[in-house]
């Protein structure tokens, strides 16, 4: 059965056409992937189908109703989520609830027993007094779900639900959302997470503004049988090897892979080039099971080249110390709350080091006493031999930190953005001249100098913020989140800027919740409950949790296991 | 439609109103700034009108240079010495007084010249005085040459009358026979705390659900824009009152300002401010969708306009033509000259209505394009 039509849609704002001719169906009682890169029309196709726009031309029938003649009908069978889940930060969430309750005609003698049901299905049931503002990632986004999930919709439209949230609470979402298409929902989701698509039951590929597949993911994923391949095996060097790969004709797609590289190869593209590349680094080439979002990037036209024009012209970094980073006992306590507890690790120099765990784990306490944002109330972080408390002005210089929300400045141009940052760290004169010009000229921001960076493409806006983060050219780079929303042909951009940091000997300190992100790292720490759970090789993670049923888990599953393990042995302890 | 549906139409719609409505006043309740802005904002502005802004002058220091000894002009300068307004500093040569004018000690001074007595005996030439004054302070030099004017006059009037005056000069001043300025200043502190409340919240508020994507989720239920502004505007329009209401007990009690007229009349006049107020809010944050702008747009269209433009702390009568013509569209204008009344003179309903009606209008208009422009949603 058909819930949402689209025929012939289009929807422009000024001269940017967001949909350009769309035409599609979306099944009742089924979830719906709608993917595709930034800008390509995701939240607009979703805002159209809340009837909060209307089309240009073509028609947009959501069960059976027009949106531009009859959007009051629409309203009342339609929830929707936008992407930061409509909640109101100062009102309880209860009172969240009750407000939702009453704008969706939730009646009067019922609403108990609706809240009872949301707050059980969503697991907020403990938390009603609790101010929305002050709810966790997941929680906020399980609210959202449950005010948009108020009397009983016919159709759930979610916009990124999972930008930001953990790996967990993700998997708790997807369960609850499953739960709904069994009753009969039609659940529409975007998403930026391909591993999220690949388990649709079918998805809406988007492109700038047009629609480039529609149908089930394995499909697909089918396409491209054949054409995915791991060079396994590779003791070091992995990044040079993925930017040589990525030079050869007929490689479609590149990223690193825990211990292997993962490629794509193009349509009718022999292997033996590959064959020998990889030899010559002591590896082989093994084909593998393709994925969703290898056949994404193919249908995309492929991933842009691997080598950084950054890391070209960058001088490799001088690093005294034998770490990088390395912190000892550090703790960190807000009143009674223990955000960070005990933590001790060392991050080598020139790695690529992760810092994962669910939202609340303490990684953003710990990442901001390792960059000198906040003080520990225990133990000693140190950046580049340097301590922190003793001589913070010396750690600073050696480290650039680039913020989730990458912390420019809107009302500056992108060339005063430059100028600040390049000033803020100390050049001046000629020597400053010269690093903004070469980091224009790196990064290709010279048709973008006399506009504001909140007008920049997405991609564009992340080159400029690491330009401002690498000024001073520091030997330790500290990346908050990076690509927290980010699609994944603008991620595979920036990642192939750091591989090319790292080449030149850049250590890389990184939080994601993007769990292919975390194989892009030589080691990752896991936090849980403000301690440190789990530290090793992405790969030697997979295979600590290696079981009979499951022999080869994905670095998601892996992450889950490690907290449910580390739960267990918490809940032991708490116990006795 | 039949009537139960119809019913429970309108039955949805009150329910929403009311829970949009309680939302609001939540927010209200948790938002420090609302709450400064509306309690102690009032209170703060009329202790700033009541003592440090002071349009009053009293005891104002000047020169009078006797250049006559005749009986006449010692009288004269009695006159002057005798009254409260000034405080004399002699002199028999303005050689003497004119260094004190331009260091500032002295706002002006009084010359009574040598032919003075003569010039009063005869009919042909008026007796004449001279006043200087200091320029560069225009209202104190007004006041100063004005009340050498009225205290030349009277004492002629007296002189002229012989010994014992059958007829006195005596000024009196209606409504404010003290001339205080606080008792018209901080009635127009009322506006202006009211354009804060009603201009500046409004628009902070409608901006941020724009900012935080709450009002696009909203707008997606059944709930209508027009339900949806209602309820936001109905506890901006309590909140408003209740500073009125706060302002008005005030002045009453501790700033001994009068409330000649009724409590009914200075909530009517109110009300009706509030409508273009929260209109001019609305519709700045319909245009603008963003905290920041809206809250300086708010500050320049509805709290300065308020402040210099109202005839608050400026005669709009010695405006120029160009700004007197623009105060005709500032509401505060209507509100402020009613509140003086209402205060100072009690119920003067002839010139109440056709104020209240001015501000209505006003705000009809605002309200008007505001609605133009949120109907288009999301565009």
């Amino acid at each position: 059965m058909t819930a949402i039509e689209f025929r012939g849609l289009v929807k422009a704002f000024g001269a940017v056409r967001a949909l350009d001719g769309l035409t599609a169906d979306i099944a009742a009682g089924s979830l719906t992937g709608l993917v595709g890169p930034d800008g390509a029309g995701k939240t607009t196709l979703l805002r159209l189908m809340a009837a909060l726009l209307k089309p240009d031309r073509g028609t947009v029938r959501v069960a059976g109703n027009d949106v531009t003649t009859d959007p009051d009908r629409i309203h009342s069978i339609v929830g929707y989520m936008p992407q930061r889940f409509g909640l109101y930060e100062d009102l309880a969430v209860i009172e969240n609830l009750e407000l939702y309750a009453a704008l969706r005609g939730v009646t009067a003698e019922a609403p108990h027993d609706t809240f009872d049901r949301l707050l059980r299905f969503t697991g907020l049931a403990p938390f009603t007094r609790r101010l929305a503002g002050q709810l966790s990632g997941g929680m906020k986004q399980k609210l959202g779900l449950a005010c948009a999930l108020m009397g009983r919709p016919a159709i759930l439209l979610l916009d990124e639900p999972s930008v930001g949230v953990d790996p967990v609470s993700r998997r708790e979402l997807w369960a609850m959302v499953g739960e709904l298409t069994g009753e009969g929902i039609a659940v529409v989701w975007s998403t930026a997470y391909l591993d999220e698509a690949e388990q649709c039951d079918s998805v809406l590929l988007l492109n700038a503004g047009r629609l480039e597949y529609a149908g089930v993911p394995g499909a697909l994923t089918r396409r491209i049988e054949g054409r995915s391949f791991l060079i396994a095996g590779v003791e070091r060097e992995r990044r040079s090897l993925l930017a040589d790969a990525r030079e050869l004709a007929g490689v479609r797609d590149g990223v690193i892979q825990g211990e292997s590289i993962r490629l794509v190869l193009a349509e009718d593209a022999g292997t033996h080039a590959l064959d020998a590349l990889a030899a010559g680094h002591g590896g082989r080439l093994e084909p593998a099971a393709p994925r969703f979002e290898d056949a994404f990037i193919d249908l995309l036209g492929g991933s842009p080249g691997a080598r950084s024009a950054l890391a070209e012209r960058m001088p490799p970094v001088e690093l005294a110390a034998e770490s990088a980073v390395s912190c000892r006992n550090l703790t960190r306590r807000f009143g009674d709350f223990t955000a960070t507890d005990d933590v001790t690790f060392d991050v080598r120099k020139g790695e690529v080091f992760g810092l994962l765990g669910p939202n609340g784990a303490g990684k953003s306490t710990t990442f901001k006493m390792l960059c000198g944002l906040l003080e520990p109330t225990a133990g000693v972080a140190r950046v580049a031999g340097f301590d922190l408390r003793h001589a913070p002005a010396e750690a600073k210089l050696r480290l650039g930190y680039m913020a989730q929300k990458f912390s420019l400045y809107g009302l500056l141009s992108v060339r005063q953005n430059l100028e600040f940052f390049s000033g803020v760290y100390g050049l001046t004169g000629a020597a400053q001249r010269e690093r903004i010009d070469e980091m224009i000229g790196t990064f290709d921001l010279g048709r973008y100098l006399s506009t504001s960076p909140d007008t920049l493409p997405l991609g564009f806006k992340q080159r400029l913020a690491l330009a401002c983060a690498l000024m001073h050219r520091p030997p330790v780079l500290f990346l908050d989140e990076p690509t927290s929303g980010v699609d994944p042909i603008t991620r595979r951009e920036f990642w192939s800027h750091i591989n090319g940091l790292v080449q030149k000997g850049v250590t890389i300190m990184v939080t994601t919740h993007f769990m292919d992100e975390a194989e892009y790292c030589d080691r990752v720490a896991l936090m849980y409950r403000a301690k440190l759970i789990a530290l090793d090789s992405p790969d030697a993670l997979k295979a600590s949790v290696a079981s009979e049923e499951r022999p080869e888990p994905t670095m998601e599953e892996a992450f889950i296991r490690l907290i449910e393990l580390a739960g267990e042995a918490h809940g032991e302890r708490e116990a006795a | 439609m039949n009537a139960t549906t119809a019913a429970g139409r309108g039955n949805g719609r009150a329910r929403r109103l009311l829970a949009l409505s309680r939302k609001e006043g939540l927010q209200i309740l948790r938002d420090p700034s609302a709450m400064l802005m509306a309690f102690v904002l009032p209170i703060v502005l009329l202790v700033l009108y009541a003592y440090a802004v002071s349009l009053d002058a009293r005891e104002v220091r000047i020169g009078l240079v006797l250049e006559s000894d005749s009986a006449a002009a010692r009288d004269l300068a009695a006159a002057f010495a005798a009254t409260r307004y000034f405080r004399v500093t002699p002199a028999h040569d303005r050689r003497q007084v004119e260094p004190l004018l331009v260091s500032g000690e002295l706002r002006g001074f009084v010359v009574i010249p040598q032919d003075f007595a003569r010039r009063k005996m005869s009919r042909a030439h008026p007796p004449l005085i001279q006043v200087i004054t200091d320029g560069s302070q225009p209202n104190t030099a007004n006041f100063v040459a004005g009340y050498a004017q009225g205290v030349l006059s009277g004492w002629l009037a007296a002189e002229r009358s012989g010994a014992l005056p059958a007829a006195d000069f005596e000024p009196r001043y209606w409504f404010n026979p003290e001339l205080e300025s606080r008792r018209f200043l901080v009635p127009a502190a009322i506006a202006i705390v009211m354009a804060m409340i009603g201009t500046l919240l409004t628009a902070l508020v409608v901006a941020r659900e724009w900012e935080r994507g709450t009002m696009e989720a909203i707008m997606s239920t059944p709930a209508s824009v027009l339900e949806i502004m209602t309820a936001k505007l109905l506890p901006y329009f309590a909140l408003g009152l209740i500073a009125t209401c706060i302002c008005a007990v005030l002045s009453i009690t501790a700033f001994d300002v009068p409330l000649r007229g009724s409590w009914a009349a200075l909530f009517s006049l109110s009300s009706a401010f509030l409508v273009p107020a929260l209109g001019q809010g609305l519709l700045i944050s319909a245009a603008t969708r963003n905290q920041f702008v809206a809250a300086q747009l708010a500050l320049l269209s509805g709290f300065l306009p308020a402040f210099l433009l109202s005839g608050a702390l400026f005669e709009i009568d010695s405006m120029p033509a160009v700004l007197r013509a623009i105060t005709y569209v500032v509401p505060a204008r209507y509100f402020v000259a009613s509140l003086q009344t209402v205060f100072l003179a009690g119920d003067v309903w002839s010139q109440f209505l056709p104020n209240i009606l001015a501000m209505l209008a006003i705000g009809l208009v605002f309200f008007g394009v505001a609605a133009a422009r949120t109907r288009k949603t999301l565009d």
